[in-house]
């Protein structure tokens, strides 16, 4: 017998690609949620609006200082005991909730790091040519910062592609709730793991690929 | 025409506007001299409400305001009367020579684009830059920025155009061709207000030279009577510090 059983990982991937749907849906979910919910965090933060900046704060202090495997378990097995109505609840809806609470955290910083980074001339150009505050985000700001913002807002968007595999400790079969009942099936963990590892790593690198031909295109005008 | 009366504006404790007195006619070109931290560029700064000024009534052609009791309408009709160019260029980074220019016609002026390209290619032609148009601010010389700023300002079609120190952030040799635009522009009695340190632009090219100090217009007058034959002895002073052969 060989170090490797080839013919079980091959015979695994087909089995394992059909999970990828679901995983990339809950990431795919996850990420527009999160953005949305970071941008409206990062404009609080920058216009510094009373009250809501301080809720903020600690939004984003409890977000990022928990780890995001103990928000799940507190969303998933945790609320339903003091809020009856969250019983409804599934482990999809749960994984969804938690990464977009928890990346949300971290890309409200950087979306607003982004945001003020613009130079501030710019803004005072755009004002004395009669421009509302409106009309002076959407076009000249908000372009500028999004160049900013992309590479780091990728880097969590793959981050939170691979986070999506803690969704098997709440019950949900996805890509790696899947490795793990065909390994548990054939016995054949090291094969089940580093085929399902593959995988993801593709799924990386090709996000990646994507990340620097978006990054090239966005940096055409700064090109010297 | 533009009128200032008894603008005031202070920052903290320190008064840096007190009580400013000043007439612009249409196409007169002034030129505003004195000591750093006088209060120069923050006079162009308040008449386009960058800075908030703190008293005093602004006239700006057919608008006329109480600076105190400006509404925000009022604000965004001051800044489309008055045009800026900034001293370190200010463009849009993310725009094209092009676009930085039509912006404001597109944006303010809700001219449809193909309109306000023309027009900003019609300016592009008049600043030189005409091969420049599709370039990024980021590819071109401090001289070309400085240019598309200004045609930025141009395209305004404002009461005046305010220049705030156009060529001090400029390698020397970039600093002819800025100020060869604004002479070609006086030339077409555009409307101007420049605060500089250029004292043969100012000599050259005035009609009337402004000479602030602490904040308070001290002398003005035509360059070749201010120059020649100045009444204050701030005036004297400064201009023998800048001027080696001025009269003693």
């Amino acid at each position: 017998m060989s170090v490797l059983d080839l013919d079980y990982m091959l015979g695994l991937v087909p089995i394992l690609l059909s999970y990828l749907p679901l995983t990339l849906a809950m990431a795919a979910a996850g990420m527009v949620l999160a953005l949305a919910l970071a941008c409206g965090l990062a404009v609080i933060r920058v216009l510094k609006i009373p009250g809501l900046n301080a809720a903020t704060l600690l939004f984003i202090s409890f977000f990022r200082g928990t780890p995001l495997l103990v928000q799940l378990f507190l969303f998933y097995y945790g609320l339903p005991q003091v809020l009856s109505f969250l019983t409804q609840i599934g482990g999809i809806t749960a994984t969804i909730m938690g990464l977009t609470l928890h990346f949300s955290a971290y890309m409200a910083e950087s979306i607003r790091a982004a945001i003020v980074g613009v130079d501030r001339s710019q803004t005072e150009a755009a004002l004395s040519i009669g421009m509302t505050n409106g009309q002076l985000m959407r076009r000249i700001v908000l372009p500028q910062a999004t160049r900013v913002a992309v590479p780091t807002l990728m880097n969590y968007f793959i981050d939170m592609i691979k986070a999506t595999s803690l969704a098997f400790t709440l019950g949900v079969t996805e890509l790696m709730g899947a490795t793990q009942k065909e390994a548990a099936g054939s016995f054949l963990y090291f094969e089940a793991f580093i085929t399902v590892a593959v995988i993801y790593w593709g799924i990386v690198e090709l996000l990646a690929w994507c990340q620097r031909r978006l990054e090239h295109r966005l940096n055409e005008a700064y090109r010297r | 025409m533009i009128k200032v009366h008894q603008l005031v504006k202070r920052f903290g404790d320190s008064t840096v506007l007190d009580g400013i007195d000043l007439e612009i006619e249409r196409g007169e070109i002034i030129v505003v001299i004195g000591p750093s931290g006088t209060g120069k560029s923050t006079l162009l700064r308040c008449l386009n409400f960058l800075e908030r000024p703190d008293a005093g009534r602004l006239t700006l052609g057919d608008l006329e305001v109480d600076v105190i009791r400006a509404s925000r309408a009022d604000i965004l009709a001051a800044r489309r009367r008055t045009a800026f160019v900034f001293q370190n260029y200010a463009l849009f980074a993310n725009k094209t020579a092009l676009e930085n220019i039509a912006e404001g016609l597109i944006v303010v002026n809700r001219w449809p684009r193909e309109k306000a390209h023309a027009r900003a290619r019609e300016i592009l032609e008049r600043i030189g830059l005409a091969d420049k148009a599709d370039a990024y601010p980021a590819s071109l010389s401090g001289g070309q920025q400085q240019r598309v700023g200004i045609g930025r300002a141009m395209a305004a079609q404002a009461e005046v155009i305010l220049f705030d120190e156009p060529t001090s952030s400029l390698d020397p040799e970039w600093v002819e061709e800025v100020l060869g635009l604004m002479k070609q522009l006086a030339a077409e009695r555009q409307t101007m207000l420049v605060v500089t340190h250029e004292m043969a632009f100012a000599r050259d090219v005035a009609d009337r030279v402004v000479f602030m100090e602490g904040g308070r217009i001290v002398e003005q007058g035509p360059p070749s009577r201010l120059f020649q034959a100045p009444e204050d002895p701030r005036t004297r002073d400064f201009l023998r510090k800048v001027l080696p052969d001025a009269p003693a």
